[in-house]
């Protein structure tokens, strides 16, 4: 297939050192989420009982309901390369839009559990949580940041998959070149496995 | 390297969503098991499963299988550093904190 001013042969590619560079961004994330895992774990030593009592505050379905859709997201990202692979560009481009949709539903999701939580006056330095014991102020301070930041991952997960989409509809990614993709499924896989982590920490630990 | 990095016959999809069913199936378990209130083992195993759970995906979502030894050598690296991290973290607030929790 040829394209633009010349053949896939002219275009630069460096199908290895675009993937270490992946991993090495996402050795990064790990270390940045890590922290504040170390955060939880420490505190959670330390205010074991109010940890367990707020973990009850939260809903196990909407937790578990999150978990699976962000795993059936990642299945379908992985066929979207496998198929783009294969030159099925149709089915890719579904399944990068299935897995959108996805991540989507697990953002509207986290709206519905954040305006629950914000309607009963829990939120940052609200008079109500300020009034709560040490431990709970932390664990819903942790719960905010944590799934705050997981779901701006989400979010910019998101973006970037509807990037490819588009680099997909015009063939700037293709079974020659599918790496962008594979990057971009790297993301979210890794997206993935931080609410892997979550999900038991704050919904289950009861 | 290219040609390396993901299996090329069929069986891919078929692979991936076993993967999807086992991930799901870990899921249940882990509430249930959550639901089941063994208290003294509760978050070993949550975090075990969750272990599990991160394992497959990495392996088989994010092809590491088929990777070259240098990634996964970098890998256990990054993996190393956050174990250590949260060990030496831990025998510090242990030594400040290990009378006041167990009073």
């Amino acid at each position: 297939m040829h394209k633009g001013e010349g053949s896939v042969d002219e275009r630069h590619l460096d199908y290895a050192g675009a993937k270490m560079g992946m991993w090495i961004f996402l050795f990064t994330e790990i270390l940045f989420f890590g922290g504040l895992f170390l955060l939880y774990s420490v505190y959670r030593m330390k205010y074991l009982a109010e940890f367990h009592s707020s973990a009850a505050e939260l809903s196990v379905v909407l937790g578990t309901a999150n978990t699976v859709i962000l795993l059936t997201s990642s299945l379908f990202m992985a066929l979207s390369i496998a198929f783009l692979r294969k030159g099925r560009r149709g089915l890719s481009l579904l399944f990068q839009l299935i897995t959108i949709g996805l991540g989507l539903f697990f953002l509207v999701n986290k709206y519905f559990e954040w305006a629950e939580h914000i309607r009963q006056g829990i939120y940052p330095d609200s008079p109500v949580l300020l009034d709560m014991a040490r431990g709970k102020i932390i664990f819903f301070s942790l719960y905010y940041v944590m799934t705050g930041l997981h779901g701006l991952h989400v979010l910019i997960g998101v973006t970037i998959i509807a990037v490819m989409a588009a680099f997909t509809r015009n063939e700037t990614i293709g079974p020659l070149d599918f790496v962008k993709l594979e990057n971009t499924g790297l993301y979210w896989h890794f997206v993935d496995i931080v609410w892997i982590y979550l999900f038991p920490l704050f919904y289950l630990i009861t | 390297m290219t040609e390396a990095a993901v299996p090329q016959h069929g069986l891919t999809s078929r692979l991936y969503l076993l993967v999807w069913i086992v991930l799901v199936a870990l899921t249940a378990a882990t509430v249930a098991v959550a639901r089941m209130n063994v208290t003294a083992f509760a978050a070993l195993i949550s975090i075990g499963i969750a272990t599990v759970k991160a394992g497959l995906v990495l392996v088989f979502f994010m092809h590491l299988k088929h990777e070259p030894l240098i990634l996964k050598v970098m890998l256990g690296i990054a993996l190393l550093a956050l174990s250590l991290i949260i060990l030496l973290t831990f025998s510090d607030v242990w030594y400040r904190w290990g009378a006041h929790v167990h009073s």
